[in-house]
């Protein structure tokens, strides 16, 4: 008798202990914690661990405990879509991830089929324009950040001739194609079409193009390493021709590793730790005092998607998986009413987003912003 | 022509780079018939072995000192007595993929322990450029040149003319014979495995002010470094020299003259044509086996 009420009570423990687990939101995140794309992966994974840390810590959304699962995508789109559909198999709440555009392309079918809500780190241009209404970005896609850069090329920089330098993966082809077609727009030549490698050391050929080609510029579109590697080999090649990029040309990591040669490097940055705004430094204290290293604007992408979780749910008032994208689309978040988004921002019916964006130079070894660019809208 | 120079002696620094790694792999097989296919992680892990101990405190010299001798101890010895001996017993085969193992876990525990960032890493080569006929030469790669120069050049003086050397290539060659007539094949194999690992910390110390210390740093290398080492001669570690130089120079003049876009297919498309011509390699000797 006693062992069948001790058996009840278990019983009844456990369906507890369930419904206790139903009422967490759980939240599958698929990312590139291994592979080449390790530092963007790792940098978005802690940024959105910190967030959950706090918003939990504050009482979670709506009183509910997010409770989020990490996946390796291995900085592979094959592993990314099988990653992705384990984590939808167990029907998460939201979908966060990946960072990689070539990641995204192959994963975000997969999300819009089960009517999954993908917030995605990806800034490749066709992302957002597959007509699918289900996948968000956290930064700015190359089609909103590229008019802005040539603009600035054509008007400050004076450039009439731009030499490209791009990275042969998904994120480098898609800017290429961006930069390509609004320096065009312009009336700006590109004298010099250069592509390079993902992991590519030496890029002594590669600067001498560029230097062969008579640019007034050059745009550098590289990931984080290999930024930092032409760099070098630009001022080793005495190369004075104005350098112009996209956030992972000044990124924090990029000038650590760089030094003097990345000095003078302007770029358009969509996040960077060093914007001008009290709750992002508040926000990179934060981060540094749990990780104890300065986030990239990965970390910031991380931290953010978790926020407009929040954000969408509350505006629903309710846990509604199949709703959060509707309440997304149109949705303007201000960090006056939510600070935890950092800066005002708003999403387009493409998932598409808008918000500052700052122009920087690096000076002296550090990011200075040069100047803010508004809200479009 | 400064142009020319410039990319012909950029390529040379590079192919250098590829050179000291490659110089494990023929070490390895002249010596032991062992392939590792973890060689790119082992000039990677000597950095970070490195840059752990300037993290305690220490200064860079003992930093180096600590680095190599850790490298000999893991990379060496452990190597050997943990992975080598008891899979080498199965075939060459089982210890290659054995290796390709241990390049996933060396890497994945770098990023766990470490970071997943690459990290900036001190040079002991002077960091400045030197002009050449109007082509700007980096030091830094000036020095790699001249210590793969260096090292192969007293590897093969070592294993010709001591004879320790000529225990070792004895052993490697007919390890029953060499047994036979007295020489220490357990101890020939294992001094082998230790010189490699003291020759990857010190490629380790040349290359990652170039590379950057990262997890993923030996990924690109150990495949040049391979193939510069089939190119060059899998049996000769002057081979490794050539094969990385010429691996080097090929992919900058590909880069500058044919197409960046293509430029990662031409070294590969000189790997088919050299296995397909010469399979022994351009400085490589053919072998034959008895089966």
């Amino acid at each position: 008798m006693r062992m069948i009420a001790a058996a009840g009570l278990g019983l009844l423990a456990l369906a507890f202990a369930t419904s206790s687990r139903a009422q967490d939101i759980q939240i599958a995140d698929v990312a590139e914690l291994s592979g080449g794309g390790a530092t963007v992966g790792t940098n978005w994974k802690n940024g959105i661990d910190l967030a959950v840390e706090e918003i939990n810590a504050a009482g979670g959304i709506l009183g509910h405990t997010i409770v989020v699962t990490h996946a390796d995508s291995q900085s592979n789109p094959g592993v990314a879509r099988a990653q992705v559909q384990k984590a939808l198999d167990s029907n998460p709440y939201v979908l966060l991830g990946p960072g990689y555009s070539g990641s995204v392309k192959a994963t975000a079918p997969l999300a819009a089929d089960a009517g999954v809500t993908q917030i995605m780190g990806g800034e490749a241009a066709e992302l957002t324009r597959m007509g699918d209404k289900f996948l968000f970005r956290t930064s700015f896609g190359q089609q909103s950040t590229m008019p802005k850069v040539a603009k600035y090329m054509a008007d400050e920089m004076k450039a009439k001739a731009v030499a490209v330098v791009w990275v042969n993966n998904d994120f480098g082809k898609g800017g290429r194609e961006a930069i390509e077609k609004a320096l065009k727009d312009l009336g700006v030549e590109v004298v010099a079409d250069i592509s390079t490698e993902a992991g590519q050391v030496d890029f002594a050929a590669d600067v001498e193009k560029v230097k062969a080609s008579n640019a007034d510029a050059a745009f550098v579109y590289l990931n984080e390493d290999e930024s930092a590697r032409i760099l070098k080999e630009f001022k080793r090649q005495n190369v004075t021709v104005p350098l112009m990029g996209e956030t992972t040309l000044v990124g924090q990591k990029v000038i650590e590793l760089a030094g003097d040669a990345a000095n003078g490097a302007r770029a358009h940055v969509g996040l960077t730790t060093d914007a001008p705004v009290d709750a992002v430094h508040a926000f990179r204290d934060r981060f540094v005092k749990k990780y104890n290293y300065v986030p990239d604007h990965n970390g910031l992408k991380g931290y953010l998607a978790i926020q407009m979780v929040k954000a969408a749910t509350e505006k629903m008032g309710k846990l509604d998986p199949k709703g959060i994208a509707d309440a997304l689309r149109g949705l303007t978040i201000k960090a006056a009413d939510d600070p935890g988004i950092l800066m005002d921002v708003s999403f387009d019916e493409n998932g598409d987003i808008d918000r500052e964006g700052f122009l920087v130079e690096v000076v002296d070894g550090k990011q200075v912003i040069k100047q803010i660019l508004p809200k479009l809208h | 022509m400064s142009n020319l120079l410039d990319l012909v002696v950029s390529g040379l620094g590079t192919g250098a780079i590829y050179a000291l790694a490659a110089i494990g792999f023929t070490l390895l097989w002249q010596t032991s018939q062992t392939i590792n296919f973890a060689q790119g992680e082992f000039v990677m892990l000597p950095a970070f072995l490195m840059l752990a101990v300037m993290r305690a405190g220490a200064p860079f010299w003992l930093a180096i000192l600590i680095g190599v001798a850790l490298s000999a101890a893991l990379l060496g010895l452990a190597f050997k007595r943990l992975l080598v001996d008891p899979m080498l017993r199965h075939g060459v085969l089982p210890l290659a993929i054995a290796t390709m193992a241990l390049s996933i876990a060396l890497k994945e525990s770098v990023k766990t322990f470490y970071s997943a960032e690459a990290q900036p890493f001190p040079s002991i080569a002077p960091s400045g450029s030197l002009s050449i006929f109007g082509a700007s030469v980096s030091l830094q790669s000036l020095c790699v040149f001249a210590f793969g120069v260096v090292v192969v050049v007293a590897l093969n003086l070592f294993l010709d003319r001591t004879s320790t050397g000529r225990q070792m290539q004895a052993a490697a060659q007919n390890p029953t014979v060499a047994r036979i007539i007295g020489i220490p094949v357990e101890r020939m194999v294992t001094l082998t495995f230790v010189i490699n690992a003291v020759l990857v910390a010190l490629a380790s110390l040349l290359v990652t002010p170039i590379y950057l210390a990262k997890f993923s740093s030996g990924e690109t290398l150990g495949v040049a470094a391979f193939v510069a080492a089939i190119v060059g001669g899998f049996n000769q570690v002057r081979g490794a020299l050539v094969g990385g130089l010429l691996i080097g120079v090929v992919d900058n003049l590909a880069a500058a003259y044919v197409s960046t876009q293509y430029r990662a297919a031409v070294p590969l498309a000189l790997l088919i044509v050299v296995i397909l011509f010469r399979p022994q390699g351009l400085m490589g000797r053919a072998e034959e086996r008895t089966v």
